[in-house]
């Protein structure tokens, strides 16, 4: 972990207009909670339509890819990256830090206002149950979307497909491709921790945990891999 | 000109070799199996836009991978070798900077990120010598293009490299800007550091080193001392288009003077190879006050940066 890396990189993702898209997405999460109550809905009905509908589906995926594609594809589209790898670090180092630094941004951005909501819908430990199932899936998103970042050149459109397309429509309609879906470790992780019959799970406790560690080591692997073959384009003319 | 001597303090001299380099995209050859040597002194990377200039200082700073051959500083391979970066500083052409950052902060982040002992002390010094310490505490979006050039240059010098390499660092800068960096690399040379700078303009290149490597369509066209290369390029035969009154009659008293290799008339007025550039354009006026003939137009066709590079490569 540098801690030069990650200082330079919070201040650029704090410092960038996109990162003010965060700011509405826990307003708007709490926001629709406390209607629902108002209008007396079904905690079951609030725990699948917003807190998993909502928070899971949508707001933690989109904000670990805004966080996630900022920290390291914003410096590799403006070039400002160079400074960073004419610096004789280990590459394994570089991610690392921007790992940390996307995770913690996206964990605190949509584990507070989960923690709110579901604490609203189902008591504090429904709260706790999602608070800590959206950290570790703000982990296992940021390392894919921060492998993204390395891998193509269109991070966000790429990642934008794979939230609506694999994790949106696909593990939702083939049951078998959840085993390999963030969104349903989430999920498992936040019924397990809460041991609320609100929501059905949909994987092993078993193949979450494992499945989620794999694919934070994964990304980060790749990330590295691609950093350390990093290459800047020639003239253009 | 060139003072090589060993620097005082910091890592010992250092040597770029290129050994038969060459990288392609697809089927286009960018570079062509250059090979050359650096040694400490400024050098300057002459070639015409888009001859391969920034593919070659991207293989020497190890941020492209050579398709053949290989970059070594001191024996060692660039690519793929991020220790490499402790002998090397690089300011590419690219002016990207943390704009958030005042210069202060972004140099000693460098100087963080090289793992230095006395962070602040290199930074003082780096700033101190690119002369910005008036401006070192604004933010870095305040700057001018030239300012941030040098806050780049201190960033890319706070660890003592011996190589530092510079992609096109005159472009966008005015004259006072530009004579205060050729100052600053003359210095850097003169401290037995290894500079090599691009360029495409052969006056920046003049006035900066004594040795230039010359590169057109990705070969390494001439090397050497940059004197001998502008004898090259004077003393080269130059052509002429000129319209006049009456271009039968000033192609003839032409072709009888010494100056002129060859006369081609055409419709559209005469294409004369004179044999040097000084000698026929001040015979011109007065043949052709001699024969009463009125030049209407004289273009020196060949004056481009290009025909001149072609030329060098054919010399």
């Amino acid at each position: 972990m540098n801690m030069t890396i990650a200082w330079i990189t919070a201040r650029g993702l704090l410092g960038r207009r996109r990162s003010w898209l965060l700011l509405p997405m826990p307003v708007i999460l709490i926001g629709i909670t406390a209607i629902g109550l108002a209008f007396e809905a079904e905690a079951a009905d609030l725990a699948d339509g917003v807190l998993i509908g909502l928070g899971v589906a949508v707001i933690l995926p989109l904000v670990s890819l805004i966080v996630g594609t900022g920290v390291l594809g914003s410096e590799i589209d403006d070039g400002t990256v160079v400074h960073i790898l004419t610096k004789p670090i280990p590459r394994s180092r570089i991610i690392l830090a921007k790992l940390v630094v996307a995770a913690t941004v996206s964990a605190v951005t949509t584990a507070v206002p989960m923690f709110v909501a579901a604490t609203m819908v189902g008591g504090v430990r429904l709260g706790l149950g999602f608070g800590l199932a959206c950290v570790a899936g703000a982990i296992v998103y940021s390392a894919l979307f921060l492998a993204l970042s390395v891998v193509t050149r269109r991070p966000v459109l790429v990642g934008l497909l794979y939230v609506v397309i694999w994790e949106g429509l696909l593990s939702n309609v083939v049951t078998g491709t959840r085993t390999v879906s963030v969104q349903h470790y989430v999920i498992e992780f936040a019924s397990a921790l809460s041991g609320s019959a609100l929501f059905p799970s949909t994987v092993s406790t078993a193949v979450a945990g494992v499945m989620t560690v794999v694919f934070t080591v994964l990304g980060a692997w790749l990330a590295t891999q691609r950093l350390r073959v990093f290459s800047v384009a020639g003239e253009t003319s | 000109m060139e003072h090589r001597k060993p620097r005082t303090k910091g890592s010992p001299v250092s040597d770029l070799h290129l050994r038969g380099v060459s990288r392609w995209y697809g089927n286009v050859v960018a570079v062509n199996d250059v090979t050359m040597t650096l040694g400490p002194g400024v050098t300057g990377l002459l070639g015409p836009n888009g001859a391969g200039k920034t593919t070659l200082l991207h293989m020497m700073a190890g941020f492209l991978a050579p398709s053949r051959g290989e970059v070594l500083i001191d024996g060692d391979a660039t690519w793929r070798n991020p220790a490499i970066y402790r002998k090397l500083g690089l300011v590419n052409e690219r002016e990207a900077v943390y704009g958030f950052l005042s210069g202060k902060e972004f140099v000693r982040a460098s100087a963080k990120l090289h793992g230095l002992p006395d962070a602040d002390a290199a930074t003082r010094r780096a700033i101190e010598l690119v002369e910005m310490a008036d401006a070192q505490d604004r933010r870095m979006d305040t700057y001018s293009k030239g300012m941030r050039q040098r806050m780049r240059v201190a960033a890319a010098l706070v660890h003592d490299p011996a190589v530092l390499l510079l992609d096109e660092p005159f472009n966008g800068m005015d004259p006072r800007q530009r004579m205060h960096m050729m100052e600053l690399l003359h210095r850097l040379g003169a401290q037995g550091r290894t500079v090599l700078f691009s360029s495409h303009i052969l006056e920046e290149v003049e006035q900066v080193s004594g040795t230039v490597q010359v590169i057109v369509a990705g070969r390494l066209a001439a090397s050497g001392d940059y004197r001998t290369i502008r004898r090259l390029m004077t003393h080269r035969p130059h052509v002429f288009a000129i319209r006049s009154s009456d271009d039968r009659r000033l192609a003839v008293a032409l072709m009888a003077s010494d100056s002129v290799a060859g006369v081609t008339l055409g419709k559209d007025g005469l294409t004369v190879h004179a044999g040097d550039y000084g000698t026929f354009t001040r015979a011109l006026p007065r043949i052709a006050l001699d024969q009463g003939v009125r030049v209407r137009q004289l273009i020196p066709s060949d004056e481009s940066l290009e025909s001149v590079f072609s030329y060098l490569v054919s010399a």
